[in-house]
């Protein structure tokens, strides 16, 4: 049984941390992990700012740039995953711009609209 | 006709079905820098130790011309073999017929062998190198794969499962590796995603390779989905002999005890450690300073690197360690790190493997983006593996245990057997800084030169509580040790434990946080 024993690929560390990290008041020398260095930086949600929430495709937009809106009434259709999705006017008030026309494509996230 | 004519027949078909796909398959799969579904399972068994079932099994598929067609063994190659002289069931994709697409008989000679390897109590293997659902058969190659994924569950925690990709592992096809136990991967080799980079492009206008989308390094550093990372499929076939070197064959044997051997002398315990909590270093030394010949087998080295953990033997018998890596992170507990540890300490207690947790981290990592990603949730996994073991769970406190931290990294309080702490270790309710600003607020909002106070505090919050006699004096830390002493306590522990019986309340199954 002797040939099960073969190195272990773990290599001994080379990487001089040059990093810090506060916890409770502590600050603690170490790297960074390559996931923590891009985590997203948060941003307070805004409902006069109206985002896909699913990549698809506008077929439809039912409002125009300066209408003044309820919320609840339909802004506009984005096809996604075969489903025709509404997308729900959020705040009543007035639109003051549309980014997206029939037949645009739109990742995730993509900013449809603005309400002043 | 003849005995001898018929003999020869036999070895004609043979010949004829072994050669797959034929040799412009072949070719090609050479050119893609890959070993054929033949050379995989020979280069991984034993020399001479495999044994084929199902090479003349045929498909019985009518529609779409298929009645036409002639596919070698269906795509797929079964059978059992030895590595190091254990036996093993094994299957492997034949990506050279027919794209190693899976249609309904493809599906049955897997499961058979799957069946197989439930009844005889030995390891499965499984190579994957397939497009996907073979789309002629229809609902009958779905079924395939929801008849695999059911028995990849019946035989979790019973027999090790190890799916190793090498080519493409796509849609509803990487679930089977996903329930399984350990996935191995290969550089440029293979692939993994639900839905390709083709789909993704038509919905999204979005452009990636299928190497940026699922390739081995994005499984391996960002997703987790990999548990070991390989240049060629040579090194991930002795990848896969040493992870089997470790484990038991099944939940209801022994691993096997080789000779014991002392650590290397390069890793002198003494000497890894820095006195002060706040300085890094690589806590996989201290595994290699405890480990038999300080061999040591890292799983998912890549990933959530906060933590590490993986095999090592302790007077030549397997034992699990979980450990914080102060050199990442400061060893912190965050999502994934929860994760990680959880999933294989409930590995470890399913084949009774003993868990060595070796403690050294100030809390949970704060954050918005933690928060948000559900750290209640998955930090709660932690403390659900650990209180759920039963087999025996040995803690080495080394530095720093604060807070929430102490009490999930294999505390007494969730039933750890044997508790020891060095010298040096700092068991408190958080680290001195933050616990002197809180109970000492008013002494230093009040002081003439705060600061002064503060720092004079700090010391005097070190002095008496940064130390492990506080727990030690409530029984909750049962030895503190020199570090030298900690290979020779826990080959004493391991023994002592060795007939650990215990169960709990009765119950149809427990609801982890997943």
């Amino acid at each position: 049984m002797t040939d099960l024993i073969k190195k272990s690929k773990g290599s001994d560390s080379t990487k001089v941390p040059t990093k810090s990290i506060l916890i409770q008041g502590e600050e603690y020398i170490t790297n960074y992990s390559k996931k923590y260095e891009n985590r997203k930086k948060w941003v307070k949600p805004d409902d006069k700012l109206v985002y896909s929430y699913i990549p698809g495709t506008i077929t439809e937009i039912y409002v125009k740039e300066g209408q003044i809106t309820q919320k609840g009434e339909k802004m506009l259709l984005l096809e996604a995953m075969k489903m025709l999705n509404s997308i729900i006017v959020p705040v009543s008030g007035k639109i003051k711009k549309i980014n997206v026309k029939v037949g645009d494509k739109i990742p995730k996230g993509f900013l449809m609209a603005e309400y002043e | 006709m003849a005995v001898k004519n018929k003999i020869q027949e036999l070895k004609l078909k043979r010949q004829q079905v072994e050669m797959g796909g034929g040799e412009e398959a072949i070719e090609k799969q050479q050119a893609l820098g890959k070993l054929t579904a033949r050379e995989r399972v020979l280069a991984l068994l034993d020399n001479d130790s495999f044994h084929e079932y199902d090479l003349f099994v045929e498909h019985d598929a009518r529609d779409f011309d298929m009645d036409k067609k002639v596919l070698h063994g269906d795509g797929v190659i079964i059978g059992t073999g030895t590595i190091y002289g254990q036996p093993v069931c094994i299957f492997a994709q034949d990506f050279t017929v027919a794209g190693g697409s899976l249609g309904m008989m493809h599906a049955r000679k897997i499961t058979k062998i799957m069946d197989h390897a439930l009844k005889m109590m030995v390891p499965l293997i499984g190579i994957n190198d397939s497009g996907g659902a073979r789309i002629q058969e229809g609902v009958n190659s779905l079924a395939g794969y929801g008849e695999i994924f059911f028995r990849n569950t019946l035989s979790s925690g019973v027999i090790p499962q190890l799916s190793v990709i090498l080519g493409p592992c796509a849609g509803g096809a990487v679930y089977s590796p996903a329930l399984t136990d350990f996935v191995f991967m290969v550089d440029k080799i293979s692939k993994m995603f639900i839905t390709g980079p083709e789909v993704i492009k038509t919905v999204l206008g979005e452009e990636i390779s299928m190497e940026d989308l699922g390739g081995a390094r994005v499984h391996s550093e960002i997703t987790g989905n990999a548990h070991f990372f390989a240049e060629s499929e040579r090194e991930c076939f002795e990848q896969i002999k040493k992870l089997l070197s470790f484990v038991p064959r099944s939940n209801d044997s022994k691993v096997i005890q080789i000779e014991s051997k002392e650590p290397k002398a390069k890793y002198s315990i003494n000497n890894i450690v820095p006195n002060d909590p706040k300085q890094p270093y690589d806590i996989r030394d201290v595994v290699k300073a405890i480990v038999d010949d300080s061999d040591f087998l890292e799983i998912q080295e890549l990933w959530a690197q906060n933590m590490v953990i993986g095999f090592g033997r302790i007077n030549g018998l397997t034992c699990g360690f979980v450990c914080n890596q102060p050199l990442v992170l400061a060893g912190v507990l965050d999502v994934d790190s929860s994760d990680k540890a959880a999933r294989f300490i409930r590995y470890c207690d399913a084949f009774n493997i003993p868990i060595v947790t070796l403690v050294d981290l100030p809390g949970y990592l704060p954050g918005i983006d933690q928060e948000h990603a559900g750290v209640i949730r998955h930090g709660a996994k932690i403390l659900y593996a650990y209180s759920e073991a039963t087999v025996a769970k040995l803690t080495v406190i080394i530095r720093k245990a604060y807070g929430g931290g102490y009490i999930a990294m294999g505390s007494r309080h969730l039933r750890s057997d044997f508790v020891f702490a060095w010298p040096g270790a700092e068991i408190a309710v958080m680290g001195p800084e933050g616990a002197a600003n809180i109970i000492f607020r008013k002494e230093i909002m009040s002081a003439k030169n705060p600061e002064e106070m503060r720092k004079k505090k700090v010391q005097e919050y070190k002095e008496k509580f940064a130390n492990p006699y506080v727990a030690a004096s409530r029984g909750y830390v049962d030895s503190v040790i020199e570090p030298s002493e900690t290979r020779k306590v826990l080959i004493h522990a391991i023994e002592v434990a060795k007939n650990k019986s215990i169960s709990g309340p009765k119950k149809k199954h427990g609801l982890p946080p997943f």
